[in-house]
Parts: structure tokens; sequence; C-alpha cells
């Protein structure tokens, strides 16, 4: 059976569909280590287990029941590493080939009709917050569905990666639609709700003028 | 549907060896979850059907499933699963009318209560619990949505299978009365509905004069609106710059 490496394995975990393959060249530059708070006398190490073969942690079966710290510190690792790396030319464009062929899901607003998302940190620090899912058609997060991709660290794929993204593809940011739902009863909108929506218009119609006379 | 069948076939009657009436089974189908039991005394209620006949067909036979009769004819089998269906499109369109009154929007109040309906997927929203809705009132055009109370938007249901579920066994109505006779859900939402989200590039707005900048601001917008994080600086890693 061939053996496959580490990040391979790592990939292959259920919910960890939301991540790219690092290139390991970037894992072993150094300088895209800067800052990451691994102890120094342990970052050989981790980088070994990284950019290493095969999993010696997968035979205890239930891959979320890890217990052994050098694979929790290199999977920590690996998320860390993975949010600067969505920053470079390459890491974009593993990003960006995922979000084409839909593989981080589709955003649940109907009225989006299945655009697909991708993942998005709210906060860069790690153990603040989960990650999220970024829409490029209605501008808004979304928590994740399935439930195992919604306990990821979100600072493993950062605040700024989808923004990146979109400014280096922009042909690949979707159409925007001015549709919207107002709620009704027996066929009429309530007042107050077709109210808002239409100061919401309004200002739509105001910043698209701005733009186009920009 | 291939259960009620069985079940229907065996008994010849469909009156139940259990006390489950039709109607229990129903709803307890994992498909069905949106749905709450219809009282008996509103689907025996004739005034409460009108226009229905002209909508479902076998109306009779379907009737007389859904309300556990003995069937006045009998049935030849190759016609069951139709009646079946035209049963589960009966339920369907009893059900629409009756979570309007006050006594389904109780019912419902129970199912919302114990999150049957989800709550908003949308992060801002904070978990605001969702309520079925159907764009047309007419069977056959759309499948059920979910309302959110706070962002005022509809979503697909999350989970597949809902997705083959009639929008229009919830109706158009039925959000809109809900949160009538809940003003609580509304008084909590217009807090929580000052909020927005706005996309960062290392901790800074991009403007929407940007040829990628934001352009669906007004979406989320509210006269009150203030940003999501605004103190937080974009909370970006001094050590990613
Ligand atoms: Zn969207
Ligand atoms: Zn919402």
């Amino acid at each position: 059976m061939e053996e496959r490496s580490w990040i391979q394995e790592f990939l292959s975990i259920p919910g960890n569909e939301l991540f790219c393959e690092v290139d390991v060249e970037f894992i072993i530059d150094r300088f895209n280590l800067t800052g990451i708070n691994t102890s120094p006398e342990r970052m050989q190490d981790i980088i070994d287990v990284v950019t290493g073969y095969g999993n010696e942690f997968d035979s205890y079966g239930d891959p979320d029941m890890v217990d052994d710290p050098t694979e929790i510190m290199a999977r920590h690792f690996y998320g860390m590493v993975h949010a600067r790396f969505i920053l470079s030319t390459r890491g974009i464009q593993k990003m960006l080939a995922k979000y084409l062929n839909g593989e981080f899901g589709k955003c649940p607003r109907a009225l989006c009709r299945g655009q697909a998302v991708v993942p998005i940190g709210l906060h860069d620090i790690p153990h603040v917050s989960f990650v999220k899912l970024y829409c490029p058609k209605c501008e808004d997060i979304y928590h994740p569905f399935p439930l195992r991709q919604s306990s990821i660290d979100g600072a493993y794929f950062g605040t700024t990666a989808p923004a990146m993204m979109f400014q280096a593809y922009q042909k690949y940011i979707p159409r925007h639609s001015s549709e919207q739902f107002v709620l009704k009863v027996f066929g009429f909108k309530i007042h107050e709700h077709a109210e808002l929506a239409r100061w919401q218009q309004k200002k739509r119609a105001e910043l698209e003028q701005e733009r186009s006379g920009h | 549907m291939s259960e009620s069948m069985a079940y229907y076939e065996s008994d010849g009657t469909g009156a139940s060896s259990m006390d489950e009436t039709w109607a229990m089974k129903f709803c307890m189908q994992s498909c069905n979850q949106y749905f709450c039991e219809v009282a008996d005394s509103f689907m025996s209620d004739e005034f409460n059907l009108t226009g229905l006949s002209q909508l479902v067909p076998r109306y009779k036979e379907a009737l007389e499933l859904i309300l556990d009769l003995e069937h006045e004819n009998s049935v030849p089998i190759p016609e069951i699963p139709l009646i079946n269906q035209s049963g589960e499109l009966l339920y369907g369109l009893i059900h629409a009318r009756y979570i309007i009154t006050r006594q389904g929007l109780l019912a419902m109040l129970q199912k919302y209560k114990s999150n049957d309906f989800g709550t908003c997927p949308r992060v801002l929203c904070e978990d605001t619990g969702l309520l079925p809705i159907g764009r047309s009132d007419l069977p056959g055009y759309e499948t059920v949505r979910l309302y959110c109370p706070c962002c005022r938007d509809i979503y697909m249901p999350t989970s597949e299978r809902f997705l083959a579920v009639d929008g229009a066994f919830f109706g158009s109505s039925f959000a809109g009365m809900f949160l009538d006779i809940m003003p609580g859900i509304e008084k909590r939402a217009s807090q929580i509905r000052k909020q927005q989200f706005q996309l960062k590039m290392f901790g800074f707005n991009i403007s929407p004069l940007a040829k990628f900048g934001p352009r669906m601001r007004w979406l989320r917008q509210t006269p009150e609106s203030e940003d999501f994080q605004k103190s937080d600086g974009g909370g970006i890693d001094p050590s990613v710059l």
C-alpha cells in the first residue's frame, strides 16, 4: 500500500476539506514561519512530522480523538502555516480552484441560488472563534454545514484571504443582485418591512451611482 | 411513503392497530419535521376544506385516508400510491390553513420552542430561530424555505431531506402571523440587526468604490447599522504583516 504523506492524511480527516494542501517548500522556509508560536526546540520536530510520511496516530481509530501532544501541535502548526500560505500567490490559486469547484459548499441564502462560498476567520489569533463561510454574492458570513467543519479554528483561514483572492481574481466575483425578500401576509407586504426594503434599495442605488461616476 | 403503503395494504381499512393516526405517522417522518399535527376537529370541518377538492386528485379517498376513516368504496390496489400521494398533498394544504389559526399558531409555537425549524445560518443573526415559509401558496411551485425574523431573509434548509417538501404546505402568511403574536422575537431581533459584517484586508475596510469593493451592504443595512468588530481593529495578528 502506498504511504500517504502526513498532509494527505490530515486533509482526509472529515471536516478538513476546507483546507488546501500547503506546499512543503513553503513550510520548510523559516521566513514563512516567523512569529508562529511554537517553542523553538519543538519547531524542527513538528516540521519533520508535518512534512513527513504516514501518521502513526491514525491507527487509534477515531481521528478526532487525538491526544498525542506532538500530533496536536503538528495540526495547529499546519493550520497557522495554512493561514499564511493562502495569502501567497500559490495559496490563493489553490483556494480559488477549490472555490470554483464548489468544495467549500454553497451559500444557504435562498436568493444566492447555490453561490459557492469560501472559508474565512473572524480573527487571526487562534482559539478565539471558529471558521465561517463568506459568500461573495451577498457579502455576508454563515456558519458552516456540515457540523464537523464548525469546530475548526477560524485563525487557520484568517480574516484577509477572501479579500486577497477576490482582489487578485476579480472576474470570479459573482454578479450581485438587487433581489430582496419582503415578508407578506395574505399577499400584502408588511408596512414596516416594505419601508426598510425601500430604504435599502435607495442605499443600493446611491452606491451604484457613486461607483459609476467614479 | 412505502411505509404507509405497506401498512395500508395489510390492514385494508386504514384504521391503525396501534393508536397512531395517519397524521401522527406523517409528522413522525424525518422529512416532515416542520409539520405540526393538525387537530382532527379542524380536518373534519368541511368549512376549512373549501376549494381543496379542486386541487387534490381522488380527493374523497385522500380525505378518508388522512382522517383514518374506512373507505366507502373499495380502492383498487394500483391506485393506492396515487391516493397516498393525494393524502399527503391534502394534508399539506390543510396544514397551511391550520397554522394560521389560533390553535395552529400555538402548535407551531411548541415546535419553534423545541427548535424544530433550526436557527439562522447567518453568523450575525446569533442563532435566531427560523420559521418555515412558502413563497407560493399554490402547490408545485417551490419547495419550503426558512424565514429569519432577524435578517428578514429566506434560507434553504441545510438538510437534504427537506429539499422536496412543498413550500405551499406552510404558505406565505404564516411567518408574518406568527411574529405578530410573538412580539418578543422582533424585540430581540431589532437589537441584533444593527450589526453588519464587513470584509477586511489586514484589518482595513475595503473602499466601496474599489473595483472589488463591497456592493451589498445595503442588504443588511438599517438606519441604525454599525460595524461588527469595529473596535477590534480587524483583530489582525501583527506577525502576519
Ligand atoms: Zn450569499
Ligand atoms: Zn438571519
